[in-house]
């Protein structure tokens, strides 16, 4: 029988490392948690290291004696059952065993849980991010900038985001940037970190806010110093006047139509703070929170019938007319 | 079977559907926990196979965003309220007793109250289904969402029906205490108490010191819904972290009324089929004991991303983190009982094995999230729904069916067969983990709970596909199951009093199924392991005179009538306030009579 643990092992020991590949294929998923791109997400991801490894171990240790014990210790003819009540040496040593990894844990956690919480860095830029059923809003106060779902920030230096919540409970998470806080209503929370690579990253709302909570999503854009500026400046600006037939046609329908009710583009008689933010909307990648990207089709698709793209949608269906949809398209593509 | 030489002789019917409806028998309020539950369970896995499917592809329409919310609502709601608690009460209902050696509860009326109360919250919260909508705010109903500005009539019903639920816990809750603290027989010392039986005890010291904390937070969400008060109403100056505080110093409590009843049946399974004495049994009702009690200063780690601030979080961190310290010692003591037995391979030897490896994994990813900040990225992500189905499935669910295989020869006198029993095993064991283990990965790549659809291309495919694909195989296991149930049950009972030939506890000195008064004589008990000790010292049980002269109470339909009282206070806050006081008048009149029925 002394054999029989062999093949037992070889099975957990395969299982472990299949287990410990499988984790590291997430890395390279687009909202990973795992692949870090700010310093605050660096420090949770050598955490996370930590306790995967000691979680591991325990696994492992658990898991093997659990099956060993079943093979050797299975019924068999003539074998006597040894009736030991206890050992308080070896119960006192594996009380003590899970008291140590705990410790070993527990340093570097409420190290990095001193780093990450408290005051930000004084230097950092500050954003108010606002979250609504089902789009987020951010402000740029030192700059002036208000704009939806799609947030820039500049490389290597730190941000500091305010959350806010218009209604009910939602989360702010960019998982390759930072763990999640919650925005609350009537709570002012905040989060800060300092991103260290130039890219695209996925965030999206991580706590339950209703019907269309898998729709409410967004982009965080980490820009070099100088493309942030450019943005801040471009976003700065009032609206482009529509140049080309189709689009006059189009603000024409957007400022006499129930657009202006909820929406604002700066230039125009559209000044309302309900919905997102307008006036730069053609130069963003996505609409409607991040769920679709930014084309002509999928724009029409969105006017014609909100509710059906994005259930629940606090903006109705306006039963425009396809013409409307057409000039609307084209004078929303329009505001670069 | 083997029958007790003269029982008592009957006391009103003894068949039929009206002695269901006024039994008083700790043993058949039992079964009727047990099938109502079983059948709670099986909508919860239809509620749970409904998201499943919806989730198998990306954008996938089967089902549409409110109604999924609903679903997954639900099913939290079914499984944790009307399958799960009531699964662990018909073991207490069945085995407390049973076990310590007495003839039936302390409240034997009080009991037939809870279940009744039980029924009717549990219809009452399903049939919101049919009456415009069920709850679909999830479970743990957030507030503002659970407000009346953002949800429906269904949370109305979450509330009328966790309170409803919550009364019929706390009756029971008492009930039990008292008669494992009053009724034990002879010679049961609180230290020579079967593990399951401690276990027992401690669930009821949560529950009766956890329901009123949920209890006052569903009167202010009812007072905020109906009655414009702003507990939890941020706009008038109310704080909707209150909630999530009243609801976790509830909620987590509740996590170890889920597990506990679990770790104390497969703490009676696996010294008997190891056949050697549990390994460490001191310990083990300590850490038993120091998990209930840590249970209350940990219920803030549901709330790291609330922005509880940097102390908070490294105290409740450490909290947290020690309660994998009696938890540990558990799972160390079962596996040292199985070393140097000599193990029969048994079905309910099979899931309780299979909950040492399963609780774990969910125990490690557990210390994870007290690991906050590795929390902030696993917060309100599939990781999460994976480590609470390792506790919940892979911890509460097998150890109850360990529970229901070893015990089903007690309770009917018929064995449940063991190659179906083994077959459901392996579906469960294999369904599971193929269901629950990939949605680590999935938290792992950024997948957020409680959505409804997702976007192809974020590396969540696969391993949704997976996902549900197990669900379907832990649903033919159940099926499984449901096959082997109805097979034993139509063969004759001839189980003998202990059953296994192994059993160690009092329930195995009595015939399978026990008379009505459980022992015909109430046993003496000498030891931890009694049957094990008269074994073993020679001793034979005290014959049975020839008349017995046990007394026990009689039937009585006033704990139906009282809970249909019950039922009415909240089916008139939902409808007409005419109805609540046509309850209040039934109550009182069920009450006085209750008092003045004769009980002989």
């Amino acid at each position: 029988m002394r054999s029989s643990g062999t093949p037992a092992r070889r099975l957990v020991a395969f299982s472990v490392l299949l287990l410990i590949v499988l984790f590291a294929v997430a890395c390279n998923d687009p909202q990973s948690t795992v692949n870090p791109k700010s310093d605050n997400a660096d420090s949770v991801q050598s955490l996370y290291l930590l306790v995967f490894w000691l979680g591991m171990l325990v696994f492992v240790g658990v898991t093997l004696a659990a099956v060993v014990f079943a093979f050797v210790f299975r019924e068999r003819p003539g074998r006597q059952a040894r009736q030991i009540h206890g050992n308080t040496r070896l119960e006192i040593l594996w009380t003590f065993i899970p008291v140590v990894i705990l410790v070993v844990m527990a340093v570097p956690t409420f190290q990095v849980i001193i780093d990450t919480t408290g005051d930000p860095p004084s230097d950092s830029l500050v954003i108010v991010a606002t979250g609504h059923q089902w789009w987020f809003e951010f402000a740029y106060p030192g700059q002036g900038v208000t704009t939806a779902n799609e947030l820039h920030i500049p490389v290597n230096r730190p941000v500091s985001i305010k959350l806010l919540s218009d209604d009910v409970i939602h989360s702010f998470w960019v998982p390759q940037l930072s763990g999640k806080t919650d925005m609350v209503p009537g709570h002012e929370n905040s989060l800060f970190f300092t991103p260290n690579e130039i890219g695209e990253y996925r965030g999206q709302c991580a706590e339950f806010c209703g019907t269309s909570h898998a729709n409410m999503r967004f982009r965080v854009f980490v820009d070099s110093q100088e493309d942030f500026d450019a943005w801040v400046a471009s976003t700065l600006a009032e609206r482009i006047e529509p140049s080309d037939e189709l689009a006059t046609a189009g603000e024409q329908v957007f400022t006499t139509s129930a657009c202006i009710g909820c929406h604002t583009v700066r230039g125009t008689v559209a000044a309302a703070r309900v919905g997102p933010e307008l006036t730069h909307f053609g130069s963003r990648d996505t609409v409607a929170s991040g769920i679709m990207d930014n084309t002509p089709e999928n724009v029409a698709r969105w006017l014609r019938d909100p509710p059906a793209v994005k259930p629940g949608s606090k903006m109705p269906n306006l039963n425009l007319t396809e013409d409307q949809i057409q000039k609307l398209v084209a004078y929303l593509e329009s505001l670069k | 079977m083997a029958t007790a030489a003269g029982t008592m002789p009957a006391v009103g019917s003894h068949t039929g559907l009206w002695s269901w409806l006024t039994t008083v028998d700790h043993k058949r309020i039992g079964t009727l926990y047990g099938v109502t539950a079983v059948l709670f369970f099986m909508l919860g896995g239809l509620e749970a196979l409904a998201v499943r499917t919806q989730l198998a592809v990306p954008n996938a329409t089967v089902i549409e965003a409110g109604r999924f919310n609903q679903f997954f609502t639900m099913h939290a709601l079914t499984m944790i309220f009307l399958a799960v608690m009531p699964l662990g009460a018909a073991f207490f209902n069945w085995f407390v007793p049973l076990m310590i050696g007495a003839r039936d509860v302390a409240f034997p009326r009080l009991n037939a109250l809870s279940y009744w109360v039980f029924l009717g919250g549990g219809l009452l919260l399903v049939s919101s289904f049919i009456f415009g909508g069920a709850p679909d705010a999830g479970w743990f109903a957030y507030a503002p969402l659970s407000g009346k500005t953002y949800a429906g009539s269904g949370m109305d019903f979450y509330v009328i029906g966790l309170l409803t639920l919550g009364l019929s816990s706390l009756i029971a809750a008492l009930n039990f205490a008292v008669t494992i603290i009053n009724m034990r027989a002879p010679g049961m010392t609180m230290m020579r108490l079967p593990v399951f039986i401690w276990m027992t005890i401690v669930v009821a010291f949560l529950l009766i010191l956890s329901l009123p904390v949920l209890t006052v937070a569903l009167v202010q969400m009812l007072f905020d819904r109906n009655f414009e008060t702003n507990f939890f109403v941020a706009t008038n100056g109310g704080d909707p972290i209150l909630w999530q505080h009243l609801f976790w110093v509830f909620g987590h409590p509740e996590v170890y009324v889920l597990i506990l009843p679990s770790f104390g049946i497969i703490s009676e399974v696996l010294p008997v089929f190891s056949r050697k004495p549990l390994f460490g049994y001191t310990a083990i009702v300590f850490a038993g004991v120091s998990i209930g009690v840590l249970g209350w200063a940990v219920w803030s780690h549901h709330m790291f991303t609330t922005g509880l601030g940097t102390v908070p979080q490294i105290v409740f961190s450490a909290s947290t983190m020690a309660i994998a310290v009696p938890t540990g010692v558990k799972i160390f003591n079962w596996l040292a009982t199985m070393y140097g037995g000599n193990i029969r391979f048994t079905t309910a030897m099979y899931f309780a094995v299979s909950v040492i490896v399963l609780f774990t994994i969910g125990g490690i990813t557990g210390v994870m999230h007290a690991v906050v900040p590795v929390d902030t990225q696993q917060q309100d992500t599939y990781f999460i729904v994976a480590h609470l189905h390792y506790v919940l499935f892979g911890g509460a669910i097998m150890g109850i069916f360990s529970g229901i295989y070893y015990w089903f020869p007690k309770m009917t006198g018929r064995f449940l067969g063991e190659g179906l029993g083994k077959l459901q095993f392996w579906l469960f064991f294999i369904g599971m983990n193929l269901t629950f283990f990939p949605m680590h990965f999935l938290g792992v790549s950024g997948m957020p709970r409680r959505i409804y659809t997702y976007d192809a291309g974020l590396g969540w495919e696969m391993w949704n596909m997976v996902a549900t694909i197990g669900s379907y195989i832990i649903a033919v296991g159940m099926l499984a199951f449901v096959w082997n149930f109805f097979k034993s049950m139509r063969k004759p009972a001839t189980a003998a009093d202990d059953a296994w030939g192994m059993g160690a506890t009092l329930e195995w000195a009595t015939s399978s199924p026990p008379p009505e008064h459980d022992f015909d004589v109430i046993p003496a008990v000498h030891d931890r392991d009694p049957l094990w000790y008269n074994r073993d010292h020679g001793i034979t049980p005290e014959p049975a005179p020839a008349h017995l002269h046990i007394h026990m109470p009689p039937p009585s339909y006033y704990p139906l009538v009282m809970a249909g009282g019950v039922l009415m206070l909240g089916v008139g806050v939902l409808s007409h306030l005419a109805v609540t006081a046509l309850g209040v008048v039934i109550i009182l009149y069920s009450a006085w009579a209750w008092i003045l029925e004769p009980t002989d």
